[in-house]
Parts: structure tokens; sequence; C-alpha cells
């Protein structure tokens, strides 16, 4: 049991340590210095507490959309719409951001609300459709991706613009941005978003895990047909777990607009927060915790490698493909787990 | 050289428990072997190890004499031990060629030689006596079809040892007797066979030798002709077995069930229930008796609510229940023990423990404010799986990895714990060692005795005949006759359940 628990920590890293060691053969081969590339990376993520600040920052989203893929995963659906939920979140928060004028205790909550409704709407088409007309809902959420892009534009431009490509920035009582962190991490770009993304990765265990509707979820998730033989409502549970499902994507865009960017800026393409999403499920195990640990390594990694081609001179094309090296090996790591098991069979 | 299979002192253990305990079994070439133990007596778990789907913690294999490591099916097939799982494996939407030539299709040029395949496919049929269209769609053949696909697989790739996992438990009567035809057969040409089965009757019909094991430890092998069926139940619950069980008269009070002109559609569109009548009274069990798709299924998913009724009407206790949600009727009183335990009877990735409050978990004590109270499930859990002999490590381990048996009577526990009024039972007692039949049997009349109403549905005529107070046959979608079950016999019952007419007692109800 106990050499089981280790055996789990031990194997993410011994993955990040194999991705690494094929990033190094890849800037070797294109004439760079591996250890310079790989210090560069690593000082950009942690090396100071700007950049600790800008990885948390980074880490923020990336909670969120992870924990939208893995609710609707642990369900039985497949969620490809989390970038056009966030979307629609982060129009609504900001709309709401610009708009008003309350207390922050109620402004804030209000604008994190409305980008959760906005999300939760947009997973609810899907929802509505898989259940009732069982359309599936890859197609429909990808679909709704490109409907939430073009919208939010076009609403950016006419109503919280004139005929700009950025809204006004949110109001102050709005606001998630932080002179406290800004304070203690150099001015980075850190705020109090990462508070909530972690009560969501909470709220996430305790909904699936703890409550009586969650027992209901997971049940449909694995089996609609034992689900319906039990008396569960397996349509209402379809259409309910897509709409939470919307609703932490559409939390995670409230982080871009009420933190991170205090804006929002019309948009030429996707933003790729929500389908990097999908690798931060199924690296986190689907599971709440999980996720906090593999948002952490994409955000170190998307912040980190901003350093390697000032530092290091590795080209941005190549970093991409590095850090594509290292996500590949900690996704597969059930491929180490097996080589593992293999060894120890052949030790015995 | 005598034995084609020698499995010495093999021991399996998952996490604390010991599911082969030192086990030995010896197989001769050329004959059926059977391996016979109560549900969870370890049979599946070592047949695993020797398809090599699991390693065993220790002991020695050796195949045609030779010390072998199995370390994957892979190798399992290259040396000639084929399984037939009693799940099947196959692809629906592809043919029987396709399904059986997966994963060693011959090729011609890069692409799939299918021609070459099917006439090979014909050939294998044709010499074993299968009768396998090998062009027919996996998804639309029956049951008993797609079992002798899985046969034809493991033929197909070789193996002259092949391991039946309890492969009566989905058939017919029909189906049974040609699948026993075909055992003779592959033992003719050659073939060795490992067949685990819960009917004494079976063992006694085809088999050479027997080996028992009970709780993962062997007890004996014996030669068949040298036993019978008292014999051999004994040494495997380890106590004298009853085979038929004793009751009492039914005392019926109040119709409990009435259903009237009852139609319901199939998944084709065709009117698999047709104008169905039927009462079920408290106090009474009713058997229906019928060959395999005549209606039974449909009629069971339209009372629980599982698919919607044409026409007619479905009374609960006098209370018009048809085509309400399913929990709507549970609540109204009526408890299921599913035909298809994997499909409906449980979440198998769920622990046991939860899957015993599949259909009340929202009620106190198992919820209490929208949060689950994990202390009152699992114990209802324990409670539950001491009551009924449910063999599992503990109650946390996942519904998955008990064994078939196991699962059956968690769920047989968990219906007939919530005490419904009309309890229905689809093939209670597929899958169980004699042991729990005679257990599970004496459950269904207890509850009759306590008053309630008990719909019994059987393809094994013995049980209907054993335990129901009225039989109602079924044929085409209609009750054709009610008969009873002391003045009846199986040739009689056959007859009506072949849609013959019986003049004497016409149709009552
Ligand atoms: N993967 C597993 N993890 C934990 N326990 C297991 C696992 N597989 C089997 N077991 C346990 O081992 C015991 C033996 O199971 P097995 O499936 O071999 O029984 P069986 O003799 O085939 O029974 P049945 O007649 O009911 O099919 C059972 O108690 C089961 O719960
Ligand atoms: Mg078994």
């Amino acid at each position: 049991m106990k050499s089981n628990r280790l055996q789990q920590l031990f194997i993410p890293v011994l993955a990040v340590l194999l991705g690494m060691i094929a990033g190094s053969i890849v800037m070797l081969a294109s004439g760079y210095n591996p250890i310079a590339g790989f210090s560069a990376l690593v000082y950009g993520a942690f090396g100071d507490t700007y950049y600790i600040g800008e990885t948390i920052r980074q880490t923020t989203p990336y909670i969120l959309t992870g924990l939208a893929v893995a609710f609707a995963f642990r369900t039985g659906l497949f969620n490809i719409g989390v970038e056009g939920q966030l979307i629609v979140g982060w129009l609504a928060a900001v709309w709401v951001g610009v708009s008003f004028d309350l207390p922050k205790i109620v402004h804030l909550p209000l604008a994190i609300l409305a980008a959760a409704a906005a999300g939760a709407l947009w997973g609810l088409l899907p929802g509505v459709l898989k259940a009732y007309l069982k359309v599936h809902e890859v197609i429909i959420t990808i679909m709704m991706n490109y409907i939430a892009l073009h919208v939010t534009n076009a609403i950016i431009r006419s109503v919280l613009s004139d005929e700009g490509f950025k809204s006004d920035p949110v109001k102050p009582s709005a606001s998630l941005q932080s002179e406290f962190f800004g304070a203690i991490t150099h001015h980075s770009t850190m705020h109090y978003g990462i508070f909530i993304a972690i009560a969501a990765a909470f709220i996430m265990w305790f909904l699936l895990e703890r409550t009586t509707k969650g027992f209901e979820l997971r049940a449909v998730g694995f089996n609609q047909h034992a689900s319906q033989y039990a008396g569960m409502n397996v349509r209402a549970n379809i259409i309910l777990a897509m709409v939470i499902s919307g609703a932490f994507a559409g939390v995670a865009g409230a982080m871009e607009g009420l933190g991170t960017f205090g804006n929002i800026s019309t948009k030429a393409g996707f933003t790729g927060l929500g389908f990097d999403g999908i690798a931060v499920a199924l690296i986190g195990g689907n599971n709440a915790f999980g996720i906090l640990l593999s948002a952490l390594l994409f955000g170190a990694l998307k912040v980190g490698a901003l350093e390697m081609p000032s530092s290091a001179g590795v080209p941005t094309e190549l970093v991409d493909i590095i850090i594509a090296l290292i996500i590949f090996f900690v996704a597969s790591s059930y491929m180490i787990r097996w080589l593992l098991s293999r060894g120890q069979k052949g030790a015995e | 050289m005598e034995y084609v299979i020698e499995m010495l002192n093999i021991r399996k253990v998952f996490g604390a428990f010991v599911a082969n305990d030192n086990i030995t079994l010896q197989v001769k070439k050329g004959e059926i072997h059977a391996l016979l133990g109560e549900n969870g007596a370890g049979k599946s778990t070592l047949m695993n190890v020797l398809f090599g789907l699991y390693q065993p913690d220790g002991g020695e294999i050796r195949v045609k004499g030779k010390p072998v490591r199995i370390t994957d099916p892979n190798v399992a097939n290259d040396l000639g031990i084929g399984m037939v799982h009693q799940h099947f494996m196959l692809v629906d939407t592809f043919t029987v060629t396709e399904n059986i030539i997966l994963g060693s299709e011959p090729t011609r040029a890069g692409t799939i030689d299918i021609k070459r395949a099917e006439q090979e496919v014909r050939e294998l049929s044709e010499r074993y006596g299968l009768a396998v269209d090998p062009t027919a769609k996996v998804a639309d053949i029956s049951v008993g079809m797609q079992q002798r696909v899985e046969i034809l697989k493991t033929l197909y790739r070789g193996a002259d040892i092949l391991i039946f996992d309890e492969p009566t438990a989905v058939l017919t009567p029909q189906e049974i007797r040609e699948l026993m035809d075909i055992m003779r057969t592959l033992v003719r040409e050659g073939k060795s066979i490992i067949l685990i089965t819960h009917k004494l009757k079976e063992i006694m019909e085809v088999c050479d030798r027997v080996t028992i094991i009970r709780r993962g430890k062997g007890i004996a092998t014996l030669n068949v002709a040298e036993t019978n069926p008292n014999e051999l139940a004994a040494l495997m619950v380890g106590r004298e077995v009853q085979f038929t069980t004793e009751k009492r008269p039914a005392e019926p009070g109040t119709p409990v069930l009435e259903i009237e002109g009852l139609v319901v559609k199939d998944a084709r569109g065709l009117a698999a229930v047709n104008g169905l009548n039927l009462t079920v009274h408290g106090g009474e069990i009713v058997g229906i008796a019928g060959v395999d798709g005549n209606g039974q299924t449909e009629l069971i998913e339209a009372i629980t609510g599982l698919i919607k009724a044409e026409s007619g009407t479905i009374r609960l206790n006098g209370r018009d229940i048809t085509n309400l949600p399913p929990r709507q009727i549970i609540e109204a009183g009526v408890g299921h023990i599913p035909q298809d335990r994997h499909k409906h009877g449980l979440v198998l990735d769920f622990p046991i423990g939860e899957n015993m409050v599949l259909q009340t978990y929202y009620k106190p004590p198992y919820s209490k404010r929208g949060l689950l109270n994990f202390t009152a499930i699992y114990e209802k859990a324990r409670q539950l799986i001491r009551e009924f002999d449910v063999r599992t490590p503990d109650e946390y381990t996942k519904a998955r990895a008990l064994s078939g048996g196991n699962q059956q009577k968690a769920i047989i526990g968990r219906e007939v714990d919530r005490d419904p009024d009309l309890l229905i039972a689809a093939q209670p007692t597929r899958g169980l060692d004699v042991g729990a039949i005679e257990f599970i049997h004496k459950r269904l009349i207890e509850q009759r005795d306590r008053g309630k109403a008990v719909l019994l549905v059987s393809f094994e005529l013995d049980e209907v005949m054993n335990v129901s107070d009225r039989i109602a046959v079924i044929y085409e979608g209609k009750i054709v006759a009610i008969v009873d079950p002391k003045a009846t016999t199986e040739q009689e019952l056959g007859l009506l359940m072949a849609g013959s007419k019986r003049k004497e007692a016409g149709v009552s109800s």
C-alpha cells in the first residue's frame, strides 16, 4: 500500500524528467544548449517572486477549465466546449463589471455568478440536445465554441465599445486584481482568483463525492441503464452535468476578465485555455486534487517557456515542441506505469 | 505425457484476500474436465491465471509437460490455450468473420483477405458442427450464436485447450444441448476442455473428471462416472444440499399485480407483448415459463417503467402505474432482480456497498440534507453482505471485482431487503451455485409467506416448477395457459411453450 503511494508521486516526476531528456535531445540536435534552455524554463517559472506570481496567475484559469472538463468526464460526457463557455463567461463577467456601480461585496460575486451563468447556459444547449435527441455533445460543443467566439466579438464591438476592439476596464468594485499580491511579487499580474479556483476544486470534489446529487451524476456517468433502472432521471442528470461543467468554464473566463486582463478584447482566435483544460483534466486523473497539480504544471510550463527565447536563445517554435514533449510524457505516464510493473515482475 | 495442462499449487492473492490457495488442477488430453465450486471459490481467477490475465503469486504451470510462464493472453494463445469468457468480447458492428480474425488478420498485398478468412471460418464451423454464418453481423445473431463465434475465435487461433467459463448460464435449454454436442465433437477431434459450470446435471452428462474447489482451496478431483450430484454438491458446499425446496401451500390474498390487454413494442417496433393478461396475488409466486424471445423481457421492462407500454393497463395494489417513471414505480412497491446484472443491476465501477443503495440513496438515513451518509450506507451494506453471504474482500471493493455469482447475490439482497409488494425476479439464480440457489429460493418463498407477490421469470423449467405456485406460459407475447406446477409435466410445459393449444383447461387468470 505504502509503496503504491510513493509510486503515485514518483511516476509523474519521472515522466517530467523523461520529457526533459527528450526535449534536450531536440535542443542538442538543433544546436542549442539544453542546460541553458531548461534553466531558463525553471527560472522563468519559479526563479523570482515575479515569476512565481505569474505562474500562479496562469495556473488559475487552468484549474477551472480542468475542473470543467473533468466534471463532464466524471459524469460520462465529453465537453469540448469549455473554450466557448470560458469566452462567454469572460464576456458576462466584464459586462456586469463595467455596467454597474455596486459595493464590492455585491458587485464582485455578481460578476462571477454572471460568468458562471453564461457558461452554464452555453452548456445547457448541448446538454438538452444530448439528453433529448441523442446528438453527440462533442459536435455541438465544438460548434458552440465558434458561436461564442464570434458573438462575443460582435458584442464587444457594438455594445461594450464604440466600434472598438476592447471594452472599458471593469469597475474596481468588480475587480479581482490585487495590490497586495502585486506588491509581494514585483508587480506580477497575480490576482485573488487563485482562491476562487482552489475553492472550486473543493466544491467539485464535495459535490461529486459527498452529495446525493453527486452520487446520481456519477452513477449516470458510469452506467445509464442501471441508473434508469434505479429510478434516476438520466436526461435531467445529463443536462445538469453539462450545466455545472459549463459554469466552471464560465468562472474561468471571469478569472481572465476580472483578474488577469480586467477587460475583454476582440479575439482573432481561441484562447487555448479551454482546450488545454482537456489535457489538464486527463493528466490530473479527473480528480480535483490531481487537477490542482496538473494545472500548476501547465501554468509553470506556459509561463516559464516565455523566458527560453530571451535567456537561452531557443526559438519559440522549438519551445512549443519541448513543452509538448513534456506534456506528452506526462500524459503517457500509464506507459511508464506499465513498464515499471513489467520490470517488477521480471525481478521476482 | 499424460497431462496437457498441469497447474501445480497455484496461489493468487488480491491484497490480503487469498483467491487461490495452492490449487492443483491437472487436465488429461482429450477430456472434458469440470471445475466446480461455490460462487467466489476462485474458479474464474484460476482460469484467468491459466489464460495469462493474472500472474500467479506462487505455483507452477506446465503445458504438455513443459514448465511455462504465461505472462499475457498472447502467450496463452501461442501455447494453444483459448478461453471463452462468460461475458463475450465481440464488436457488435463487425461481422462474424471480422470478429474472429481481429488481431490475426490474413493479409494479401497489405489488405485484409476477407474472402479467404470467410472460407476458413466456414470450414472450421462445418468441421465442428457450429453452423455459424461467417457474414452475419454480430449484433444480429443470438447470444448462443455469439458464444459459438467466441469458440471459433479460439479455434481459429489454433487452440487445442479450451476454457469455458460458465458457458451455459446465458443459454436456453435447447442451446445448452447443442453446446454439449459441440463440446463432444471438439474432444473427438483431439481438443481438451476445461468447463466451469454450476449445473451438476451438465457435469454428469458431458464431463470425464471434475475438480472441486472451496474457498480458494482444492478439495478433490473425481471421476464423474464414480460420483453423483449429491456427493458433488456436498463436497463443494461442505454440507448436504436439498435440490427441491420445501414449501407449504400458497395462501393467495388480494391481487397485487393486475395486467390487462398489455401491448409493448420491442426495439424493432414489433409487438413483443401482444394483449397480455395476468394477475399475481399477494402470497403467491407466479412463474412465467416460455422460450426466450416471447416477450418476457418487454413484459418486465414495461412493468418496471423501463420501456413504454403501447396500450393496456398495469395496476399495482389497485393503482394504475402504467408508464409511470421508474422511480414512482419503485416507490409504489416494485422490486426487480434484472436479467442482465451488468447492464441494469449494478454500477460496476461503484463499490459494492454503494450499489446496495442504488434505489434508496436519496432517502434517510442514507441521505441527510442533500449529503450522503456513508456510515449508514456501509452499515446497510455490511448487513446485506452478511445476510446474503456475498463473498467479497470488503464492502468497499468495486462491484466489478466480485465474482459473477456474488454480484447476483448482492442484487438479490438489495431487492429483497427493500421488501417490495411485488418482487420481479428475472433469472434470479443464473450463475449461482447449488447452495446459493437453495438459499435464494428459500428467500423468495419467505417473501411469499409474508404476503408479498412474486413474479418469477426463468428459462429453467426445474426452477419454475419447483418454486412457483402457478405457472403462466407465455407464447408470442400472450399468456396462453395457466397451469398448476404439481399437476403438470416438463413435457406438457414444453408443448405449451412451443405454442400448442391446451384444450381442457383453457386460459384463465
Ligand atoms: N481483481 C480482483 N480484486 C479483488 N478481489 C478479486 C478480484 N478478482 C476476484 N476477486 C475475488 O476473488 C474471489 C474469487 O473470485 P472468482 O471470480 O475467481 O470466483 P468464481 O469461483 O469464478 O465465482 P463465480 O462462480 O461466482 O463466478 C471473489 O471473492 C472475488 O471477490
Ligand atoms: Mg466466475
